[in-house]
């Protein structure tokens, strides 16, 4: 057996026997796509003790996408002579409508990209077609985003814009506490945002709302870390932030991919799904870079549909109902056919729970805690 | 034993294969004899095909027939470890083994997009023999249609293929509680160095596809241990596919245990910097067979006896209560449900 399980063991052995002390139940929240997956497809989430429960937050990127993003993401996909470049997750995400998968079948010209320097090389090898890049993602995804920016502007291109639908994990954290609609113990915080911004972006979290924050990596073992220091410091009382993820994270994050941001984004309001709109709290193309900026060169629809009647995506990327707490899960919304994004991306916490989760409709629905759930 | 007359190839003399795929190449006239003389028949010609009629004839001894069919569109067309050549091969050798059918004879239909490169059509070809010869099968009939260039992205090989029954019949209905569940080495090679071929051709991975054909390791294994319940190669959908849909339509709990299923650590990387899951990823070399309990070490060391089958492992088994989905024990000691994948794979953000 190899070390890190023995390690594993240990940690697991130590939270059952630390976690009666508790009390009551304690709800930690990661926000993370890769740590909801990955709770999941470890087995992590059979390890953990009753009174221990990890909720999903608002850490898929295309889940907390909102409607009118991706009507506007389709509508750019579909317009003439333009390629649309994206990651793979937002394929079949559905807007009010469609989504790029259908937009795709219907011949628009979409492509998926693993880096942001991929759609500027499409941008180069097209230059009668205009290049759209929908760029989604939290500060981990952004730096690429500014680079490919900068590169195309290097490259005096003039037919390569960006979508920017980049997030910040931050705002969003502070609009869930200061809604008072969650209760959470304590916030399993992500290794890869932290990579960027630093561990003590974190910080405010632990002052401001007397919460630890446990920075973490994205295997089992590192989040069933994550968990047992939680729980140690709950059992303690004196908040605190850690960082578990040291070899990869340091206090102040990565300079030079701040700098690409800095330089690039500037702060802007934006509508979330599930939290709706939060002042400064995404990030939009400066000024100066306006000519690269799809919101500045298209004309786009400004509407903001409402989300899928008793669709709890809402709810659910915000802790406060699960998935089997929808109606619509496992029944009508399934991964072949979803309705929500939770339920479309691969991080999402609904296809999560679908994939992993025993049986989603052989069990009644359990209600995981007490607040009520909007239909 | 094969069941058909088999002369010895004439190659012809080495044809000029420069210059692209026209229209009239496919259109039944002068270009098409040059197309199938110069290029197809000095490949793969044999008695049969060299005959050019509209159907093989094909002798056959055992009343009991196996026919199967399979189209490919693989890009790239080459990827390190093999072609869409020697995968349609492969594919349909492996869909008629896995069901305990010896491969008789194989089909070729191609279909080519106008501008595409004689050469490389030739080096296609070329695989196609040579896997064919590997699996000891012959091409004995086949068709070639070029369209206009936008209507195909290259070339797409079918394949059909029909075989003859060497054991009992093979049946997911078969599977019984107890049963073990065996794979003949490391999973997820094929689905990723194509993805990584296809998406990242500038990333350098050892990462190699694990196409071949399965048909000697599988005779092997049916020659010497007629009660095995069922097999079948984790194509797409992967060892999930395989596995979840015995559990759901066999109506069975199955459990596999991650730790015993072989993964090369750089596939895994692979898998991890694209955010699939290897249970997921297609393999072309690749068996899983439900045996009896008692015949399980047999067929290991059958599997471990034979190339194909060197890092053989006994993966999980079917329960005897529970509800029927597959349950995997995970690495750190966990469980979890393994689904039948969607059917798209798409890489995750970050």
């Amino acid at each position: 057996m190899s070390r890190r399980v023995l390690e594993l063991q240990q940690v697991i052995q130590r939270l059952h026997e630390v976690a009666p002390r508790l009390g009551r139940t304690a709800r930690f929240m990661e926000v993370c796509g890769t740590h909801t997956v990955n709770a999941f497809r470890s087995g992590l989430r059979s390890l953990l003790p009753d009174n221990v429960q990890l909720l999903s937050g608002p850490g898929c990127p295309v889940c907390v996408t909102s409607q009118g993003e991706i009507d506007r993401i389709i509508h750019l996909a579909t317009q003439p002579n333009v390629i649309l470049c994206t990651y793979g997750d937002m394929i079949r995400v559905t807007g009010s409508t469609s989504s790029l998968a259908d937009a795709r079948a219907a011949g628009a010209d979409i492509r998926v990209i693993y880096s942001t320097l991929d759609a500027v090389q499409i941008a180069v090898g097209n230059p009668h077609r205009q290049v759209v890049l929908a760029a989604v993602g939290f500060e981990t995804t952004t730096p690429a985003t500014a680079i490919a920016i900068l590169e195309a502007e290097r490259l005096e291109l003039d037919n390569f814009t960006v979508l920017a639908s980049h997030k910040c994990i931050l705002p969003a954290l502070e609009a869930l506490l200061d809604s008072g609609k969650v209760q959470v113990d304590g916030f399993v915080c992500p290794g890869h945002v932290a990579v960027v911004t630093g561990a003590e972006v974190f910080r405010s979290i632990v002052h401001r709302y007397r919460l630890s924050c446990v920075i973490t990596g994205f295997e089992g073992p590192q989040i069933a870390a994550a968990l047992l220091r939680l729980t140690e410091l709950r059992l303690g009382g004196m908040p605190r932030l850690e960082n578990l993820y040291p070899q990869a994270v340091s206090p102040e994050g990565n300079p030079r991919a701040l700098a690409a941001i800095a330089r690039v984004f500037e702060p802007v309001d934006a509508v979330w799904r599930g939290l709706g709109m939060l002042p400064e709290s995404a990030l939009g193309i400066r000024a100066a870079f306006s000519e690269f900026d799809a919101r500045r060169r298209f004309d786009l629809p400004e509407h903001e549909p409402p989300e899928p009647r008793g669709c709890v995506c809402g709810s659910v990327i915000t802790g406060r109902a699960s998935p089997d707490q929808c109606p619509h899960f496992a029944v009508a919304c399934t991964p072949a056919h979803p309705i929500g994004p939770c339920m479309v991306s691969s991080e999402g916490t609904c296809a999560a729970w679908f994939k992993y989760a025993a049986h989603p409709r052989r069990r009644a629905p359990s209600p995981l805690h007490e607040q009520e759930v909007p239909t | 034993m094969s069941l058909i007359e088999h002369k010895p190839l004439e190659r012809r003399a080495a044809p000029s294969e420069q210059g692209r795929i026209m229209l009239a190449h496919g259109g039944g006239g002068q270009l098409t004899d040059e197309l199938i003389n110069h290029t197809i028949l000095p490949r793969l010609g044999n008695a049969d095909l060299d005959e050019l009629l509209d159907a093989a004839e094909v002798t056959l001894v055992a009343a009991e027939v196996a026919l199967t069919i399979d189209s490919y569109v693989v890009q790239p067309l080459q990827f390190p470890g093999g072609d869409i050549g020697r995968l349609s091969i492969c594919g349909t050798v492996n869909d008629l083994a896995v069901t305990g059918a010896e491969p008789l004879a194989i089909a070729l239909s191609m279909i080519v997009a106008e501008g595409f490169d004689r050469h490389l059509l030739g080096q296609i070809l070329d695989s196609v023999r040579a896997t064919a010869d590997e699996a000891d099968v012959r091409v004995v009939t086949g068709d070639t249609k070029v369209v206009p260039a936008t209507a195909a992205d290259g070339i797409y090989l079918t394949t059909a293929g029909i075989g003859r029954r060497i054991g009992p019949r093979l049946h997911p209905r078969q599977i019984r509680p107890g049963d073990r569940i065996l794979i003949n080495g490391p999973i997820a090679d094929h689905g990723l160095a194509v993805m990584l071929a296809r998406e990242m051709p500038h990333v350098q991975s050892p990462l190699r596809s694990d196409i071949a054909p399965l048909n000697s390791l599988i005779r092997r294994i049916l020659e010497d241990v007629p009660t095995v319940a069922f097999m079948r190669d984790p194509t797409r959908g992967g060892l999930a596919g395989v596995v979840a849909e015995v559990a759901q339509r066999q109506k069975l709990h199955v459990t596999i245990d991650e730790r015993q299923i072989p993964l090369r650590p750089e596939t895994w990387h692979a898998a991890e910097m694209l955010g699939l899951d290897p249970l997921e990823v297609a393999n072309e070399g690749k068996v899983v067979a439900f045996v009896r309990p008692d015949t399980a070490e047999q067929v290991l060391q059958i599997m471990r006896d034979h190339p194909l089958g060197r890092e053989a492992a006994i993966i999980g088994q079917v329960d005897d209560d529970g509800p029927p989905v597959c349950e995997v024990l995970t690495r750190i000691g966990g469980r979890r449900v393994l689904h039948k994948p969607y059917g798209e794979q798409l890489p995750r953000i970050c």
